[in-house]
């Protein structure tokens, strides 16, 4: 072989290059841990769990342009009836509605999206309802 | 006929991947143990086809010029195009790896009316060549928030720039865009131009087959037939942490077919054209400075050869008595070796 020295520089700059997720994953020491989104013990979502985990931001989109846009507010099962949630018809609505039973952002919104590196930008404008009635308590 | 070739392969490739994915007991085979003889095959690969570049000699400089040569001190030499020093070369492959610096002198000839032969710049190839490989870069290192935890620092950059004008939900990556339209050019230009199929095999059409598929099943998964992506990103940090464990539940079909993709790339990669990824650092016409001039090159084989320089001093010497006999000018008289 000749040019032996950068020849071997050269195949090490491609070794880490193309292991680095591999050594990264050794040395961050992290790569067990999982996601855990805390789930509501009880009540029943208006979704089944597998289309809500693909497709939840697809759902939040169609309600956002249905409530702003359209101005359809409440959420209609598949019958043509209004969803009910606690005798009162439900909105479409991150917060008033999804948030009720999820109410933890960070226990169960940031779990998933933190774990995947997702920002959604849903609270650029919504903010955390838990948190807004810390505020008042103050 | 190549591309019917290269067709036929893509179609096995896509049945392949979707037994795997719909074979139960397959799935572990698929998800797990391919990835792994992927990996495996790819970086060996690579390294046995460097040291196999390494072991040929290359006795003499020969890059290819584009400009004046170092010469006289009031002659400009072009330090870019006719490196002389390391930095030169340097600054040459950077242009050449970065910015695709020679195929930017792309020309192109056309018979016309007349008939007349003209050259003319074709910048089409390098602009759409460009486009795909810094986007297949940007992809590949946004992947990364699927192999790494922690995720490292320039994923969150590169999706916000990538993801920058917040079109849809999810928000379309202007890199996914680019990539298909500069697949579709890289692949129409081998079919509508007839001087271009001619000269195209199998194996050009192939490579651009299965980056697309990579690029179609990812882009769909993405946008449209979504798959659990925590699921995902189980399965990938199981394998490049090396405890893998399958969970079927949740990766769908794209998902097999997607990541067999990867896998056959992976596979095929050290074995094809696309090792220009290695082969373009180990090129003698590019990364060697013009110094055939300056500097003495020796041979390097010339120990097994037993053919030792020869300078004009030791033949003198070897001949000085014939010469003087026949009346030669000699520089020495004597013998310098005493």
């Amino acid at each position: 072989m000749y040019d032996t020295g950068k020849v071997l520089i050269g195949i090490l700059i491609f070794i880490l290059l193309f292991t680095s997720p591999i050594l990264i994953n050794l040395a961050g020491g992290k790569s067990s841990v999982k996601a855990n989104p805390q789930l509501p013990q009880s009540g029943k979502c208006i979704e089944s769990r597998e289309y809500m985990k693909d497709y939840h931001m697809e759902m939040l989109n169609t309600w956002r342009d249905k409530v702003v846009r359209q101005d359809v507010r409440f959420l209609k099962k598949a019958d043509g009836t209004y969803f009910l949630l606690n005798g009162v018809k439900a909105e479409m609505s991150l917060t008033k509605t999804c948030m009720k039973c999820h109410e933890n952002k960070a226990k169960f919104c940031d779990e998933c999206h933190n774990y995947l590196d997702v920002k959604p930008y849903c609270w650029d404008c919504h903010i955390d309802p838990s948190l807004v009635k810390k505020e008042i308590m103050k | 006929m190549g591309i019917w070739f290269s067709l036929v392969a893509l179609a096995a490739l896509t049945l392949l991947g979707l037994i795997g994915a719909n074979v139960p007991g397959l799935n572990y085979v698929f998800a797990v143990i391919i990835p792994y003889i992927a990996i495996t095959v790819f970086i060996v690969g690579i390294i046995v086809r460097i040291v196999i570049w390494a072991r040929s000699p290359v006795p003499f400089r020969i890059p290819t010029t584009g400009g004046q040569q170092k010469s006289l001190s009031f002659i400009k030499q072009n330090r870019l195009d006719n490196p002389s020093s390391y930095l030169g070369v340097l600054g040459r492959m950077a242009l050449e790896v970065l910015f695709f610096r020679s195929l930017f002198r792309n020309t192109k000839a056309e018979l016309k009316e007349g008939p007349n032969l003209t050259y003319g710049a074709n910048k089409w190839l390098w602009l759409f060549s460009l486009a795909f490989h810094w986007s297949f870069l940007i992809i590949f290192l946004r992947h990364f928030r699927f192999f790494t935890q922690p995720i490292p620092f320039f994923v969150p950059y590169l999706q916000e720039i990538d993801g920058f004008f917040q079109i849809w939900v999810p928000i379309i990556y202007i890199t996914d865009c680019v990539i298909v339209a500069a697949l579709s050019y890289l692949f129409f230009r081998r079919v509508f131009d007839s001087k271009i199929r001619y000269i195209s095999l199998p194996s050009d059409y192939f490579p651009l087959l299965l980056i697309s598929g990579i690029a179609i099943t990812g882009i769909l998964m993405r946008y449209f037939f979504k798959t659990d992506l925590v699921a995902v990103k189980e399965l990938m940090l199981g394998i490049l942490s090396f405890s893998p464990s399958v969970h079927a539940v949740g990766l769908s079909s794209w998902f097999y077919l997607h990541l067999f993709f990867v896998c056959s790339l992976l596979i095929y990669f050290p074995m094809s054209k696309l090792v220009h990824l290695t082969g373009i650092f180990m090129s003698p016409t590019r990364n060697l400075a013009n110094t055939n001039r300056m500097v003495r090159h020796v041979n390097p084989w010339i120990d097994e050869l037993k053919m030792k320089p020869h300078t004009y001093e030791e033949y003198e010497d070897e001949f000085r008595t014939v010469m003087k006999g026949a009346g030669m000018p000699l520089d020495k008289e004597e013998s310098h070796v005493s």
